[in-house]
């Protein structure tokens, strides 16, 4: 599904990823671990597009096409979905109204009818259900005045009535109480299938605890250094990152 | 045309209207002195120019380079069959329907009012000689230097008069519509409105102004509010006339002694469109509000002129104002409050916030407070910026596309304006076509 080539990005002018190569298959779930600073996020802006990360060497393929070439919204469209580490507040645009503007642009693209009013408040609901999330925050601006929790719960709403084929969850942990954990990865437990692939990066072992990986990498320096099965989550916690750079040349 | 052959050709159009006036089968019986003295101050003061600091952002040129005559009135059959399915806005109730600046009674639907209140033809008022509109017409809009209202007031014939008595409160709003249609080349009308609120009264009017077709025509209006003593009037313009039209449109309004005013100025339209409300707070503990909202495209230049005068004590203004821009379009904001000697205890807040959508997108902001009393507490602020790059990011990553996703965040920025218009008066079709707008102009990068 997704293929990772000896990927090379700067940020304003820095190099932060120093050739990563990662291949993800549909229904496995990768996690991707790192410190703080090491290129997670990095990482993730770059799969979704986002303006001023400059890839400078290295390719990304994506159910065999150029993901690199494609806009974010495109992106977005054939199925890659990005969990914000910080989910953007949108003043004077109300929860329902984006849900719905983005729900219809995708099935447009997916050559789906666009939903009537009722069946997008049907699927809302039922959606609403799987993160316990609190219906009066529909009326709500975007993420406007949302609690930490709200607003992760809010990401993985949107990524339940989205549907995409590769979900990528950045820090969706970071800031959660152990309920508000317990329901998010509930909400991503229950998106897990056959056909979709996620990669879920953290800082902690905690949230794979709930949500268990197939795979875990370990990122430093803008470089997977080291990966493994679920077991090396457990074995980082025990030793923490400095086991890793420890082990890395030069350090 | 050069200032000096337009305002030939206006002073020669004159001459033939009022030719014709002196002919008509039932002349006004009295506005002559008042059309004469208008259109002498005309012919003193002719037409500002750039140099004229109240017109230093908003050139007059385009409108000056075309000869518009007086635009033809149509029979109502004609009308009816070229208006079509034309949307004309709501509120549909109380709604009269000016076709070229005069009233359409087939296209009107008769207002169901309480006794006493007069909601009709200004025509009609002056062929009678309505005592409250003599007492009243003409008197307040400034047409000394104002070449613009001079000539509306020398060249008015038609448009709303609105009368409450005292003490009347009128729930729904009143509907003005002015349709411009081209009947023969380019053609300008001079609506002219009066609203008069007696003690006590409270009533809302929207005026609309559209135009049948893209098609070059100008629209040079004037509205004279009186809003008296413990009144309330809601006065809601929409203009959003063709990407082809000029529009000069001039809201005079005098408040008295513990009154409320609150005016929503939506410019969506017009090649041109410049728009002066001014109000006077003439009496103590007035309370007066202005919201705008302008949007423009492509090559569409909107001012918006503001003038509130704090003439007596306790009186409170607050005035919010914002702009989208985008292709090359230029926006101006100059908002002038002048607090004067005796209005002591004067509360104004002021501010003006624009969004540029592109990088050929102007915008001229100039909020001005001439403070002449120590106690009083007034504030002015504005920004110009763009669209927030985190947000718009954040809408592409679920697939909205960048126009659309531009068009939401402008539609947020906005919202806060269309969402203080009352239901009454047709809010969710405004929202829409406030989002059409808004659509139609964040796919504009004004690159070319
Ligand atoms: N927009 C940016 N501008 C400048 N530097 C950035 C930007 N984003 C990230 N960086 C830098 O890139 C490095 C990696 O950051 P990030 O990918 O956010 O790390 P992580 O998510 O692993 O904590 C850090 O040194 C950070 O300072
Ligand atoms: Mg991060």
């Amino acid at each position: 599904m997704l293929v990772i080539k000896n990927l090379h990005a700067n940020v304003a002018g820095n190099e932060i990823l120093r050739g990563i190569s990662l291949t993800v298959g549909a229904g496995e779930v990768h996690a991707v671990m790192g410190p703080n600073g090491s290129g997670k996020s990095t990482l993730a802006n770059v799969l979704a597009g986002r303006e001023g990360y400059q890839v400078t060497e290295g390719a990304v393929l994506y159910q065999g096409k150029d993901l690199l070439k494609m806009p974010p919204e495109e992106r977005a469209r054939e199925g890659i979905f990005l969990a914000f580490q910080y989910p953007v507040e949108i003043p004077g645009v109300s929860t329902t109204y984006f849900l719905k503007a983005a729900l219809n642009a995708v099935r447009k693209h997916r050559g789906l009818p666009e939903l009537d009013a009722m069946d997008f408040l049907g699927l809302v609901k039922e959606k609403m259900r799987l993160v316990e999330m609190d219906q009066a925050l529909m009326n709500r601006p975007v993420n406007e005045g949302f609690s930490g929790g709200e607003k992760k719960r809010n990401e993985i709403l949107q990524m339940a009535m989205l549907d995409p084929k590769l979900a990528v969850l950045d820090e969706t942990d970071s800031g959660l109480d152990i309920d508000a954990l317990r329901i998010v990865a509930a909400g991503v437990n229950a998106l897990r299938g056959p056909e979709r692939a996620m990669i879920v990066i953290t800082h902690y072992q905690r949230l794979l605890g709930y949500i268990v990986p197939d795979y875990v990498h370990v990122l430093s320096e803008g470089r997977i250094v080291k990966s493994g099965g679920k077991e090396l989550a457990l074995e980082l916690e025990e030793k923490g990152y400095s086991w890793i750079e420890e082990q890395q040349p030069g350090a | 045309m050069d200032v000096i052959e337009a305002k030939k050709f206006y002073l020669a159009r004159y001459a033939d209207f009022e030719r014709a006036l002196a002919t008509a089968a039932a002349p006004a019986a009295w506005g002559g002195a008042i059309r004469s003295g208008a259109i002498s101050r005309f012919a003193a003061a002719g037409f500002p120019g750039v140099r004229d600091e109240e017109w230093k952002y908003t050139s007059i040129a385009p409108i000056l380079d075309v000869p518009f005559n007086p635009a033809r009135s149509l029979g109502d059959g004609l009308v009816r069959e070229r208006l079509g399915q034309l949307d004309l806005g709501a509120p549909v109730e109380n709604r009269l329907v000016f076709i070229n600046g005069r009233l359409s009674s087939e296209l009107s639907t008769a207002p169901r009012l309480p006794a006493g209140v007069e909601a009709g033809s200004l025509a009609a008022a002056m062929r009678r000689s309505d005592a409250r509109v003599a007492s009243h017409l003409a008197r307040y809009a400034n047409y000394d230097n104002q070449g613009f209202v001079a000539l509306n007031t020398a060249f008015m014939e038609d448009g709303g008069f609105i009368f409450v008595p005292a003490g009347v409160v009128i729930e729904e709003p009143i509907h003005l519509v002015f349709v411009a249609l081209s009947a023969d080349g380019a053609g300008v009308c001079y609506p002219r409105n009066l609203i008069v609120l007696e003690r006590g009264a409270e009533a809302s009017v929207v005026e609309t102004y559209l135009s049948l077709e893209r098609s070059l025509h100008f629209t040079n209006g004037v509205t004279e509010a009186v809003v008296g003593e413990n009144c309330r009037l809601e006065h809601i313009k929409i203009q959003r006339e063709s990407e082809e039209a000029f529009h000069i449109g001039t809201l005079q309004v005098q408040m008295g002694r513990s009154s409320r005013f609150t005016s929503h100025s939506l410019a969506l339209g017009g090649a041109l469109t410049r728009n002066d409300i001014d109000v006077a707070l003439e009496g103590e503990g007035g309370d007066c509000t202005l919201n705008g909202l302008y949007i423009a495209g492509g090559r569409q230049h909107i001012d918006n002129h503001t003038r509130i005068d704090h003439v007596k004590p306790h009186c409170a203004s607050r005035e919010l104002y914002k702009g989208v821009l985008g292709g090359r379009a230029r926006g101006v904001f100059n908002g002038k409050i002048y607090v004067h000697k005796a209005a002591e205890k004067s509360d104004a807040k002021q501010t003006n916030k624009n969004l540029l959508l592109s990088e050929g997108a102007w915008v001229d902001t100039k909020p001005q407070l001439e403070i002449h009393n120590n106690d009083v507490k007034c504030s002015h602020g504005s920004t110009i910026g763009q669209v927030d790059q985190d947000a718009l990011f954040y809408l592409r990553s679920r697939g909205i596309g960048r126009s659309a996703a531009c068009a939401l965040l402008t539609q947020g920025f906005a919202g806060d304006v269309v969402a203080r218009l009352p239901d009454a008066a047709g809010r969710a079709a405004i929202e829409d076509r406030v989002r059409e707008r808004l659509e139609a102009i964040s796919g504009d990068n004004g690159a070319s």
